[in-house]
């Protein structure tokens, strides 16, 4: 990575600390804990299962939010605030500000999963007393829930280089659903004919399918996750960030700052 | 510096009195308004549209309604109320959003089978419940257990209790207990010692207080039920061989050659009705006996639980 890249990276990194990003650690501590203590009490049996789909589920939704209100505004804050045309005019091409800020961001991201990772092994030893050898698949868990965040990033980052930060958000959003319905979508495109299921299968491939990289029900209940599966999210979540991400750099190679 | 310590004082007082008579009308509007029956209200009853609703994280989903399920039976069984209308979807909505959540199985076939008011009565959809979480979990003996324990208590068909016994026993790692529960279903199912082992192994395989604590409860009350059953039958052989009842349990005990008064798990003394009926000293701190019980006896609204788990 050259150090221009780098060094955006970084700036974007301590600008969402600056903006207080990681205050949300301390709603996820609430939650976590509150969950921890008070569901034994008014539940039966499941305190480890709401401590791991509470503690996970939470990651995902914070981690997707962030993702996308940062990610959104990444490129039209700096053009609003003006400060995009001084690290343009020095030498510093368009497809690496726009690849230093997603490299911001999912570090961003990745330091706050760590630390809610934390709590969620915190929270887990709290209620079962003792980690158990299928814990770790847990892990496995947050590092989808990562690669989740890395195709968010990467999109939000595409709407932001072309569109203004409320419809991005939209778009952001709205994909975020539908891919979460992914496989609905594919089920949906098998029942139907003709034109209709081309196009239905074209959809439901273009959008990212955020239901294979959800294991959380299943690591919840210590159930292991298949290292085959583990490599081929990985690769896929590479390949549609990458797509992404070079989107967004062709579209800001191409638009017209003045 | 003073306007603005003013404003400081002013808006803080402002803020802890508009909260305080936000909380007081709330109370207000509580005790005015009917009482809404919030928990009888399912807003959406469909388990596949719950399950895309959660956007995949079905199974947090589903720890939420098997909480609200227990929330739901606690509130309605600690009322004694005879009706349980959303029990039954909600533990369906539950076990859609993840079919492996065992405890919506176990506890909730114990929730819907028994009668009003220890359950819904619906021993039916209790059955339906196991079934659909053997279907989704068939490497699990317990549910098998379950399943034939709703056979066993509510239904009182031991044929197919021995089946699904015999069913759970061919599961691997199925507790040795099962094979010698389908033996016994199929010839002396409707025995003490019968239901005695079975509670006893519902305590021995459960890890869980509650069901420990029902179990030993269900033990209590089977010794009850067999000792009142022997004393009435001390009373009848008394009347036939005097001519009239025992005047008095020390009487009985005499010429039945017992040790002393016979006494209850508890240690009260049994109670002999002038009609010559075997009474407990205290009916309320056994929940489920069927003996023993004074005539249109109606359990107490807040019920006793003795055992420690």
């Amino acid at each position: 990575m050259s150090a221009r890249i780098l060094h955006i990276a970084r700036n974007t990194f301590r600008e969402a600390v600056r903006d207080r990003v990681l205050y949300n650690l301390i709603a996820f501590a609430l939650l976590l804990s509150g969950a921890a203590i008070f569901v034994g009490q008014i539940s039966i049996d499941i305190e480890r299962l709401v401590v791991v789909n509470l503690g996970l589920t939470a990651v995902s939704l914070f981690g997707a939010v962030i993702a996308i209100f940062i990610g959104i505004g990444l490129v039209s804050k700096e053009i609003e605030k003006r400060t995009l045309y001084t690290v343009l005019s020095r030498p510093v091409r368009r497809w690496e500000f726009i690849v230093g800020k997603f490299f911001g961001l999912a570090g961003t991201l990745v330091v706050n999963t760590f630390f809610m990772a934390i709590g969620v092994f915190g929270a887990l030893l709290y209620v079962a007393h003792r980690f158990s050898s299928s814990d770790r698949s847990i892990l496995v868990a947050l590092y989808f829930i990562i690669l989740e965040f890395l195709i968010i990033c990467a999109l939000s980052l595409l709407f932001s280089s072309f569109s203004s930060p409320l419809l991005s958000a939209i778009f952001a959003f709205s994909l975020f659903v539908i891919g979460s319905f992914a496989d609905d979508l594919r089920g949906f495109a098998g029942l139907t004919h003709g034109m209709t299921r081309w196009i239905a299968i074209s959809a439901a491939y273009l959008v990212p399918n955020f239901s294979a990289l959800n294991v959380i029900s299943a690591v919840a209940h210590q159930q292991a996750v298949s290292p085959q599966l583990v490599l081929q999210n990985t690769l896929y979540a590479l390949f549609y960030t990458a797509m992404a991400l070079s989107g967004a750099v062709l579209i800001f190679e191409r638009r017209n700052l003045k | 510096m003073r306007t603005r310590r003013r404003v400081t004082v002013v808006a803080s007082l402002c803020l802890v009195t508009s909260m305080a008579l936000s909380v007081l009308l709330l109370r207000r509007i509580d005790q005015v308004r009917p009482q809404a029956t919030l928990e009888d209200v399912l807003y959406v009853n469909s388990p596949k549209l719950v399950k895309r609703l959660s956007l995949g994280f079905s199974g947090l989903m589903a720890c939420i309604y098997w909480t609200r399920t227990v929330q739901y039976f606690g509130h309605r069984h600690y009322n004694h109320e005879q009706s349980y209308n959303e029990l039954a979807p909600l533990l369906e909505i539950a076990t859609s959003l993840d079919p492996q959540l065992l405890p919506a199985y176990q506890f909730g076939a114990s929730f819907l089978a028994p009668a009003p008011p220890n359950g819904a009565g619906e021993p039916g959809r209790a059955i339906e419940l196991m079934q659909y979480g053997i279907d989704h979990n068939p490497d699990n003996w317990q549910l098998y257990y379950n399943l034939g324990f709703v056979y066993y208590t509510e239904l009182h068909d031991y044929k197919k209790a021995a089946d699904v016994f015999a069913r759970g026993s061919q599961v691997p790692d199925a507790h040795p207990s099962m094979k010698v529960m389908a033996a016994r279903m199929a010839e002396h199912a409707g025995d003490f010692e019968t239901a005695r082992m079975l509670w006893t192994a519902s305590y021995q395989t459960s890890r869980e207080s509650n069901i420990r604590k029902n179990a030993l409860e269900h033990l209590r009350a089977l010794s009850v039920d067999e000792q009142v059953t022997q004393l009435q039958a001390a009373v009848t052989r008394f009347g036939e061989r005097s001519g009239r009842l025992p005047s008095s349990m020390a009487e009985l005990a005499a010429a039945e050659h017992m040790n002393g008064v016979p006494i209850d798990p508890d240690g009260n003394p049994y109670v002999l009705t002038r009609e010559g009926r075997i009474q407990l000293a205290k009916p309320d701190d056994f929940p489920f006996v069927t003996k023993g019980l004074p005539p249109g006896y109606k359990p107490s609204a807040l019920p006793r639980f003795h055992v420690k788990g």
